[in-house]
């Protein structure tokens, strides 16, 4: 077991590595009631083509199974695994992104027991065909729930505009056509390919002794029969650097339209403090084009383009990465031409200040301190970061490090008029 | 450490703590809600946050804040009850935890008191002209954007229909018909109004010298004695007919809200029993609802109830086929019967008192979800300690959740049907 303080924070993580490859990692934090737990595998929605273990040529499988496979994972032949966290006086979920399936629960007693649960769900499954047809009827309702969600709909509408072939373009729960493929056949194949505890992190954070709580998991994981796994073949189809759409259309039954500008971006197969520094620098970026400091922001305002909703964000993995701005807006045109006039305007530096710059990194500095009083935020950002050879605890020096050059950089490779899209909802009866 | 001081117009309540990176800042205001002061109610924090006399627009503002290492404000309004509060929230970072020693939770109380008290104004009656204007078409949008996520969009017709003729149907934004009336002049008027009359509460959560933090705030936020507006304790309210609405709209998803009386509020003896029942009934994933209509019938992704709590009312909402309306319909009366009958068992109520304290636990360890759980008792007027609450809780017996049953009745269905039915 290995212990790293972080002086200035005020915190100490405790890590080791177990046998069987498993990755466990405890923050202890005092004064807290919850202690909140997250056993995460990094498979996500975009890993739907892959060679499955044993075998020796690659497959396709249904859009939506990892995320099917999320809901299966709490069903077992005793019953439903939900039913035991309650029991215990748990609250128990679980997500599924592009890139990661996550099984949590938070708990302020019996965490021991808790933890038990936790790992014996994620580690014996249990799939018949009756179950995964019963399941096929509520994750149509989620999806049909989804599918009214103009927001959503909005944002799967501007990243589909901009792949070719990435299947982060698909949607993370798939179709109801889609789904009506899963099989439990299937659901196995999956599960034994990504599900192996080297391809895993478990992260404990809460009022508790992580010499303890790593000394039961150890002892966990020792008795059950891992075998090692080879590493996993995933693959990617070339996708081009532009986007696939320029623009789209969508009608929904919405009385406020809204547009989306997307930008695809070109920083991939990144990892460690590299991604790291990009992925902060892009933010940075965004930061000093649309923050509600910034002068755009305050002429998308005066000229009524833009409300409360207005936001951005940006997102990267191993595999793809976007940048997203915008919101609800009665002029979606208008909105779209000011959004990218701003953004091309940024990749020849006019409208970047060195000056704001250090302002921003006072605010991001701020914003991480505030991130480290939430749990679910240390738990789930750090196993990103993990999953992509990062260290959350690297955040500040990062950030410290970064240059006005560096943010003057990355606008110039990034930002490109092929590499951009809108996706726009307007009401229907227009 | 809780401490509470009166100073003049404003009640402080000072929550010293070592658990957080920061320290929290939450002003409210508080009014009994009517028609006719919901919007400018709505627009008026708005307006506060775009300019003060010192920091005259939204650039100066967020260019501040960012200064400030990321401090966060943000205001939002809130029904509770029948009362409309506005809140205005700060979160400054604790400077021990930087490399700076800019004393930032004293820089956030000014700032906050120049954004209250003094706010950009015209001739000394007026708010700036433009920003209220531009305000104004904000809050048409906000007002407007309820129809587009329909998850909401059913829980407000829901209200609308089964509170008719009761103050807690009005929106907590107001209506668009009246946001033209609003000027720059009867909003300032409003606000002078408001400031001198609203309970006022500030809390403070973090990591603070107290008596600094005491004078600080007597310095800088002083506030003329009041006597606060009560609404009147509610009577009990008969169901004497189920009511049932049902509009249509091209959706995918048919969603099914109903509301049912409880008439017991947040403060009475009783509302630990009614927690317990809504636990068993909509609460949870072990709860009836989502047992029945979900996990066996597979009708729906989600399928739960809780509670207003100073309203005395049950939500019970779910996202069906249009074409399962009476399916579901049928399941959910049956498990209220269930509930009615206290078919549950030892086991189920157990688990649903340790999820409530589960619960609750979580809840505080967020200095926002404690300031909240704190203002119930403004609210409601009443003193719930969190030891009380705990004891109350696990005092809870299964005749006591029947007692509880017999008050609820279902008062109104409001179904947003698909047009495929």
């Amino acid at each position: 077991m290995k212990r790293i303080e972080f002086k200035q924070l005020d915190e100490e993580l405790y890590f080791e590595k177990l046998d069987n490859g498993l990755d466990v990692y405890c923050l202890p934090k005092r004064g807290f009631n919850k202690t909140f737990i997250t056993f995460t595998t990094k498979y996500g929605s975009v890993d739907n083509h892959f060679m499955p273990l044993g075998s020796n040529a690659f497959i396709q499988v249904p859009d939506g199974i990892a995320h099917f496979l999320e809901h299966k994972m709490f069903e077992k032949e005793d019953g439903d695994v939900f039913q035991t966290f309650t029991k215990q006086g748990a609250s128990a979920n679980a997500f599924t992104s592009f890139t990661r399936t996550a099984y949590l629960f938070s708990a302020t007693n019996n965490i021991y027991e808790n933890l038990k649960t936790l790992i014996d769900m994620v580690q014996v499954p249990y799939f018949t065909e009756q179950t995964v047809e019963k399941e096929k009827g509520i994750i149509g309702q989620e999806i049909q729930m989804y599918n009214d969600n103009p927001d959503w709909r909005l944002y799967f509408g501007t990243i589909e505009n901009m792949y070719h072939n990435h299947p982060v373009k698909i949607d993370i729960a798939g179709t109801i056509e889609s789904i009506a493929d899963i099989t439990s056949e299937l659901l196995y194949e999956c599960y034994h390919t990504f599900y192996h505890p080297s391809n895993m992190l478990l992260f404990v954070v809460g009022p508790v002794d992580p010499k303890a709580i790593i000394d039961m998991i150890r002892k966990d994981q020792a008795a059950r029969p891992f075998k090692d796994q080879p590493e996993i073949q995933r693959r990617f189809d070339d996708e081009p650097e532009n986007v696939r759409e320029n623009g789209k259309i969508l009608k929904m039954n919405v009385q406020t339209p809204k547009c989306m500008v997307g930008m695809k971006g070109n920083f991939i197969n990144q990892q460690g403090d590299e991604m790291l520094k990009t992925e902060l620098a892009v933010q940075l970026l965004l930061d000093l084009l649309f923050s509600r400091s910034s002068n755009n922001y305050r002429d998308f305002y005066d000229q009524g383009l833009i409300d409360d909703t207005f936001s951005y964000d940006y997102t990267q993995e191993e595999t793809f990465s976007f940048a997203l701005v915008g919101g609800d807006t009665t002029d979606p045109d208008q909105l779209e031409s000011v959004i990218k006039k701003v953004l091309l305007k940024a990749k020849t530096h006019e409208n970047l200040s060195e000056q704001a710059l250090e302002r921003m990194k006072k605010n991001k500095i701020g914003s991480f301190l505030r991130a480290l009083n939430s749990p679910e935020f240390i738990a789930n950002q750090f196993t990103r970061y993990a999953f992509n050879e990062m260290d959350l605890f690297r955040v500040v020096p990062i950030l410290e490090e970064i240059t006005f050059d560096d943010v003057k950089n990355v606008a110039s490779s990034l930002i490109s008029e092929d590499r951009l899209t809108v996706c726009k909802i307007l009401p229907k009866n227009e | 450490m809780k401490k509470i001081i009166e100073n003049g117009g404003l009640k402080l309540h000072l929550l010293k703590t070592e658990k957080y990176k920061t320290n929290t800042i939450v002003f409210k205001m508080k009014t009994p809600l009517t028609k006719e002061n919901a919007t400018i109610r709505a627009l008026l924090p708005h307006v506060l946050q775009s300019g003060t006399n010192t920091y005259p627009s939204i650039t100066e503002i967020r260019s501040y804040l960012e200064e400030l290492y990321g401090a966060v404000l943000y205001v939002d309004l809130q029904k509770k009850g029948e009362y409309h509060v506005i809140s205005i929230t700060m979160e400054l970072a604790n400077e021990k935890f930087l490399k700076s020693d800019e004393p930032l939770l004293e820089k956030g109380i000014t700032f906050l008191a120049e954004l209250l008290l003094n706010p950009k104004t015209e001739n000394n009656n007026s708010f700036d002209q433009q920003i209220v204007e531009k305000e104004k078409r904000i809050l048409k949008q906000r007002i407007q954007a309820a129809f587009d996520d329909k998850m909401r969009y059913a829980n407000l017709r829901l209200i609308q229909e089964m509170c008719k003729n009761e103050p807690y149907s009005v929106p907590v934004n107001g209506y668009l018909e009246d946001v033209d009336e609003i000027t720059a002049q009867n909003l300032y008027s409003y606000y002078e109004k408001s400031i001198a009359e609203d309970e006022l509460d500030l809390f403070i959560v973090g990591d603070f010298d107290e008596n600094e933090v005491e004078a600080l705030v007597r310095e800088k936020l002083s506030f003329t004695e009041r006597n606060p507006k009560y609404v009147s304790k509610a009577i009990s309210h008969k169901v004497d007919k189920e009511n049932v609405v049902i509009e249509k709209q091209d959706l995918a998803q048919g969603k099914l809200n109903i509301g049912l009386r409880t008439n017991i509020r947040y403060g009475d003896n009783d509302y630990f029993a009614l927690q317990v029942f809504n636990g068993l009934f909509g609460g949870f994933p072990h709860s009836k609802l989502f047992i029945n209509v979900r996990e066996k019938a597979s009708l729906a992704y989600y399928a739960a109830s809780r509670l207003e709590s100073h309203k005395g009312l049950m939500m019970v909402m779910t996202g069906i086929e249009t074409k399962n309306y009476d399916r579901a319909l049928t399941i959910i009366k049956e498990q209220l019967k269930e509930m009615k009958l206290g078919h549950f068992t030892e086991d189920e109520l157990a688990q649903t008192k340790a999820m409530i304290q589960n619960q609750m636990m979580e809840t505080i360890d967020t200095s926002r979800g404690y300031i909240e759980v704190l203002y119930h008792n403004v609210i409601s007027q009443s003193n719930v300690t969190e030891e009380l609450w705990k004891e109350k809780i696990n005092e809870v017996k299964k005749e006591d959740v029947i007692k509880v049953g017999e008050k609820i009745q279902l008062d109104t269905v409001y179904f947003l049907s698909g047009m495929e039915a």
